[in-house]
């Protein structure tokens, strides 16, 4: 008997009309809830005895205007050091990763160079390793320093691949040793193995937390103003110290969470095909 | 004389202070069809996944085709594209459709030409009749299918021994039978195979010689008739007459 020659008996029919009653039901119930408590919320910010002053100092739509064009300017190297600095905290902690699961005794200190990477990009705050960077490096008067924003984005880069690195570890660690097995079996090497074996289903399967740090990193690029560039967050204080109204602020953290928002849908997507390629009937 | 194709010696693995195997000697002749029967635990599949180098031995000697292969100054990469082995719960790579999977090791390992492996690989599916799910990822296979595409993994390296671990134990009762037809199949072309199983029925029809392993030794060998059939050692017995009661072997 074929799908489209099926007629549902009654009680099927009953069923299925039962459901949709819920579900329009649920729907409506939703719906005033949230308005509900939207309605709630509104009338408590906007009934507050200082929500005027709060408006006025936060929520200025002028100043916002005024102070976009140079948000959007430092909002650009955000975007810029963003995309160079994941890239590199990527790779870099792909290779760390890496020599950390090598066996055998040779790579002894290889491992242990690549744990002691780990353990201390991870504990050491960003903030002292962008100073050391920016500022202590260029102080050793080398030829060919690279710039400020370079040395910056460095800083960044090898704190950042210290977390990378811990989650394609876990990625790594987390495919089952069969599956080295039967690669092995077949004669791949160690290194045919992790490439065409391991890394792709580790990397998969990491996607969520990688992209989870690369949005992290995408908030602390911005701290590279402390050695001078202007980032979008530097420019909004820039423009609240001019006109003494924090509204620039609210500008740029706006601007910073529709930049995340692709971002994250991206990886979701990606993430979301592949399972569904490899697992749907 | 040319030795055999598999000579194993005085073979013997540690895990953790437990003895798997414990002075195994083992030939295995070309053309042959080796059957290792046990309880779980004696050691069969140790003693394939030694014969694979994929663990290291404690002590003896492993030869394939008079080489030793368990020298340590042997490259296992080589050793192991001489002989294929296929696993209990299949171990198909998840992210590669099914006919990458099988064009893997030709391609990377062999250095093949990619349509030209293909084209083998397409072969051999046709052949155990996967032809139209060579698109497809493992996970939309049945248990039976992928075991199939397992064992054609292994075959298309056109291996010199071929090595089963129980390949039929993770499979529903109605899906062992299309595994099992595809080695019987093996078996008339020649293959040199050393199976691991449960499955005494198959093991009278397909062996041309039962080992029956107890506490990491082969304790009785001899044609499939006589090892099933009268056994002489009292532990070959025990174990026969725990597996009829289970009703895995028909009595005579």
């Amino acid at each position: 008997m074929s799908l489209t020659d099926h007629h549902p008996s009654p009680i099927a029919r009953q069923r299925a009309a039962y459901r949709k009653r819920q579900t329009v039901r649920s729907v409506l119930v939703a719906a005033a809830s949230t308005g509900v408590l939207g309605t709630l919320l509104v009338l408590a910010v906007t009934g507050s005895p200082g929500w005027v002053r709060v408006r006025e100092s936060f929520l200025d739509p002028r100043i916002a205007r005024a102070a976009l064009p140079e948000i959007l300017t430092g909002l650009w190297l955000n975007v810029r050091l963003l995309f160079f600095c994941a890239l590199g905290a990527l790779a870099l902690g792909l290779v760390v990763a890496l020599l950390r699961t090598l066996r055998g005794p040779v790579f002894f200190p290889v491992r242990a160079l690549a744990a002691g990477y780990t353990y201390t990009f991870r504990g050491l705050p960003l903030i002292i390793v962008i100073y050391v960077l920016t500022l202590g490096v260029p102080g050793l008067r080398l030829r060919g320093m690279p710039s400020v924003l370079v040395l910056g984005g460095t800083a960044l880069v090898l704190t950042y691949a210290g977390y990378l690195a811990e989650v394609f570890r876990a990625g790594i660690e987390s495919i089952h040793p069969s599956q080295l097995a039967a690669a092995r079996s077949l004669g791949l090497t160690y290194r045919q193995t992790m490439r065409h074996v391991v890394l792709p289903q580790a990397v998969r399967r990491v996607a969520p937390p990688l992209l989870n740090d690369v949005v992290a990193l995408q908030k602390d690029v911005g701290l590279v103003s402390l050695a001078g560039p202007i980032d979008a967050v530097r420019a909004a204080q820039i423009a609240t110290a001019e006109t003494f109204n924090f509204t620039p602020y609210i500008v740029a953290g706006v601007l910073f969470v529709l930049l995340a928002v692709p971002l994250i849908a991206v990886t979701d997507w990606v993430t979301l095909r592949a399972a569904r390629r490899q697992a749907a009937r | 004389m040319t030795p055999p194709v598999l000579r194993c010696r005085g073979l013997r693995k540690v895990f953790g202070g437990h003895v798997v195997l414990d002075d195994l000697d083992l030939d295995v002749t070309e053309h042959e069809v080796v059957a290792l029967i046990g309880a779980s635990g004696s050691g069969k599949s140790t003693l394939l996944r030694c014969v694979n180098l994929l663990e290291e031995i404690d002590d003896g000697t492993i030869e394939l085709d008079g080489e030793h292969i368990t020298d340590p100054r042997t490259d296992p990469d080589l050793v192991r594209r001489r002989i294929g082995i296929v696993f209990q719960a299949y171990n198909l790579f998840p992210h590669l459709r099914v006919l990458d999977n099988v064009t893997l090791a030709p391609v990377r390992v062999h250095r093949r030409d990619r349509a030209e492996a293909e084209a083998q690989a397409r072969e051999l599916l046709a052949r155990v009749g996967l032809a139209e799910k060579a698109a497809d990822y493992p996970d939309r296979l049945s248990g039976g299918q992928q075991q199939r595409v397992a064992i054609v993994r292994a075959l298309v390296n056109s291996p010199r021994l071929l090595l089963l671990d129980e390949v039929t134990s993770a499979l529903d009762p109605e899906l062992v039978g299309e595994v099992l037809a595809m080695i019987r199949d093996l078996k008339a072309d020649g293959m040199t195979m050393v199976l691991a199983t449960h499955e005494m029925g198959f093991a009278r029809e397909v062996a041309d010689r039962v080992c029956f392993l107890d506490g990491g030794r082969v304790i009785e060998e001899g044609p499939p008739e006589q090892v099933l059939g009268e056994p002489t050692q009292p532990r070959t017995r025990q174990f026969l007459r725990r597996i009829i009661e289970a009703g895995r072997l028909q009595v005579g």
